[in-house]
């Protein structure tokens, strides 16, 4: 998998890169407008993250560009501007994604993973880790070889977990994406670890050969046993 | 009031003063000419009088008015030197053809003295003043009248006039009540001859010029505010998470590197809620839409579901009616989410969050640890009632924000040991 970064804060580029590598894609940078464009239009990317507040242009300008090429479904915008205008835009020039700096790394890498599994396009839309198997059409979660069930923001927490195998979520990554805005950053620490609580237990009572390991104060990996 | 009716207004009354004095001075002309035109022929009737009493050798003092109209008494010489030829308005009993008996009627009255054959007489003479009187009263009649045409008229037609002088300057008003800064693309114009409202509409239009300028200076200001802050948040945050991974960390680092963690992330809630309120007091939200508050009340309260259970708080929702209004959902979103989370967090175990929505109240009131808020500071920017708490203080500074830009009225009491928050939606 190829991904290009589009960004031009070097320590924010080197960081994203550095959590990409991790993740065992090829990924390659560009630091400017100009180096952007020439990338863009010379290689073929599975996904794009694309600064639009660029040095030297424009990045709806790239986005642009890689619409008239029928390339434009896999970038995902990253602006530090939350700007309604801006996010229409993009999606409007087919950009899949928009995220607003700053982000968790944790979120980035489900955005990522979002992008890449819709280009797939093989029918099946599981995550899979040792027996666990979550059906993302289904929403249903089967371990073992058998049906687990889960509420609404327990299959979200899940999935966010399968986005981020052996990565650390921190809570108040899992708590955006889960609940929104709506927790309270004093009340995180404890309502994390109770629903956390609630999905071990499950994991426990099916034969799991997955677990939550707890990275002190701060969050879970998901890892295999 | 309206411009043309406080024309209308001043113009009547003067309109009525003017008439008032003139018809007086009219009037009291009239009656003057009237009395000038009794007293010549008074005169020419005393000069009449004279002429046929110097024929008769003796003349008998004619004590009564009779037939004549006039009067003859005989006089000393001293009174009738002294005497002035003297006209007078007075009563007198005389009998009309159509009285039963004689009444006082008014009359005029000339008073002289003349000499005959060696004798002094003096001589009264009187002219009813019953014609005249009708016709003053008719004269009256006819000013009173003429009045109220003339200002039922004048009224009128000003109404019309004003009314068309006045209708670009109306539709003008209507579209600078409309235009949005950064959002209404034609700026208010109108189609006029008159000097004045041309020059007014230059002046608007320059004024909204600059405006936009302005506006579009900072709307640039906050959104690079934003870049250059939330820049090097990400990179703070993204490397604490990426230091965070890595494994050779013994628990106490990993604990501060939480800390600081957290307190980056409630400097980036800080910069959001800022960067909110001020694009809210900048009205860039103005993407309105008919909502249905009832479906977006329960679908926040399915969000905070969890949350409630967690805290064992009991979540209440009683719609008496469908609550309608027209605005930005975002904006919506953030004005119930904001209050149900001030309910939820500062709510106590076993409490509840009781919401009720009416056809144009929102009300969401809770049970607390905590006393009753101050009303005046509780929507106040940075305010907060617990001073530990790591909220930004902002949430409810947001939510009036918005109410103020919507025109709604958001009201908080403290009730039967209830926190409520009272918005009213359509007031």
């Amino acid at each position: 998998m190829k991904v290009l970064v589009i960004e031009d804060e070097e320590e924010l580029r080197e960081i994203v890169k550095a959590s990409l590598i991790k993740e065992e894609y090829t990924v390659e940078t560009a630091s400017d407008y100009g180096a952007a464009l020439e990338k863009v239009s010379l290689y073929d990317y599975d996904c794009i993250l694309l600064d639009i507040m660029l040095p030297g242009g424009n990045g709806l300008h790239i986005l642009d560009q890689l619409k008239s090429e029928g390339k434009s479904d896999n970038v995902i915008i990253i602006s530090a501007k939350d700007s309604l205008d801006d996010k229409l835009k993009g999606l409007e020039l087919g950009a899949d994604d928009y995220l607003t700096k700053p982000f968790h790394i944790a979120e980035l890498n489900a955005r990522i993973k979002a992008v890449l599994r819709r280009k797939q396009r093989d029918g099946k839309n599981t995550l899979t880790m040792g027996n666990v198997v979550l059906d993302l059409n289904e929403r249903s979660l089967v371990i073992a070889q058998r049906p687990v069930p889960l509420n609404r923001k327990e299959f979200d927490m899940l999935n966010y977990f399968l986005l981020n195998k052996n990565r650390l979520v921190s809570k108040s990554a899992l708590a955006e994406h889960v609940w929104g805005d709506h927790t309270d950053q004093a009340d995180n620490l404890d309502f994390i670890y109770s629903q956390i609580k609630n999905l071990r237990k499950k994991f426990l009572a099916s034969h799991a050969d997955v677990d939550f390991e707890a990275v002190y104060g701060i969050g879970y990996k998901l890892v295999e046993k | 009031m309206r411009l043309a009716n406080q024309t209308l207004k001043y113009l009547s009354i003067s309109v009525l003063v003017v008439i008032a004095l003139w018809s007086t001075v009219f009037y009291l002309f009239m009656l003057e000419v009237i009395h000038d035109n009794i007293d010549e022929e008074l005169e020419n009737q005393k000069r009449l009088i004279i002429q046929e009493l110097s024929t008769n050798p003796t003349i008998a003092p004619d004590l009564a008015f009779g037939i004549n109209n006039y009067k003859v008494r005989e006089i000393s010489e001293q009174q009738a030197l002294n005497m002035q030829q003297v006209y007078k308005d007075t009563m007198l009993y005389m009998q009309d053809d159509d009285d039963p008996e004689p009444e006082l009627e008014p009359v005029r009255m000339l008073t002289t003295a003349f000499e005959h054959q060696g004798h002094y007489y003096e001589l009264s003479i009187i002219n009813s003043m019953i014609e005249e009187s009708d016709l003053i009263k008719n004269l009256f009649y006819s000013v009173v009248i003429l009045f109220v045409l003339l200002v039922v008229s004048i009224v009128s037609i000003n109404k019309i006039v004003i009314e068309r002088l006045w209708r670009p300057l109306y539709s003008f008003l209507d579209q600078l009540t409309r235009f949005r800064l950064g959002k209404t693309q034609a700026k208010p114009a109108m189609d006029t001859k008159i000097q004045e409202f041309k020059d007014l509409q230059l002046a608007v239009t320059t004024l909204i010029r600059h405006n936009e300028e302005t506006y579009e200076q900072q709307k640039q200001f906050i959104g690079n505010a934003s870049h250059e802050l939330q820049t090097p948040l990400a990179i703070m945050i993204n490397k604490l998470e990426m230091m965070a991974e890595s494994e050779e960390l013994k628990q106490e680092q990993s604990e501060t590197i939480a800390e600081v963690l957290n307190t980056a992330e409630r400097l980036v809630r800080l910069n959001k809620s800022l960067l909110l309120l001020s694009k809210i007091e900048n009205k860039q939200f103005l993407h309105n839409e008919n909502l249905s508050l009832n479906a977006l009340v329960l679908s926040m309260v399915a969000e905070f579901e969890d949350i409630a259970e967690f805290k064992q708080v009991e979540m209440n929702v009683v719609q008496v009616d469908q609550l309608h209004v027209q605005m930005d959902s975002a904006l919506a979103n953030i004005v119930v989410s904001n209050l149900l989370r001030n309910a939820l967090f500062h709510n106590r175990a076993g409490g509840e969050v009781n919401i009720s929505i009416t056809g144009n109240m929102l009300i969401i009131s809770n049970t607390s640890a905590h006393a009753a808020l101050d009303a005046d500071l509780v929507f106040s920017r940075f305010y907060k009632s617990d001073a530990a708490s790591k909220g930004t203080g902002l949430g409810l500074a947001i939510v009036q924000a918005i109410c103020q830009l919507y025109g709604f009225v958001l009201v908080y009491r403290y009730e039967n040991n209830l926190h409520s928050f009272q918005l009213n939606m359509h007031p």
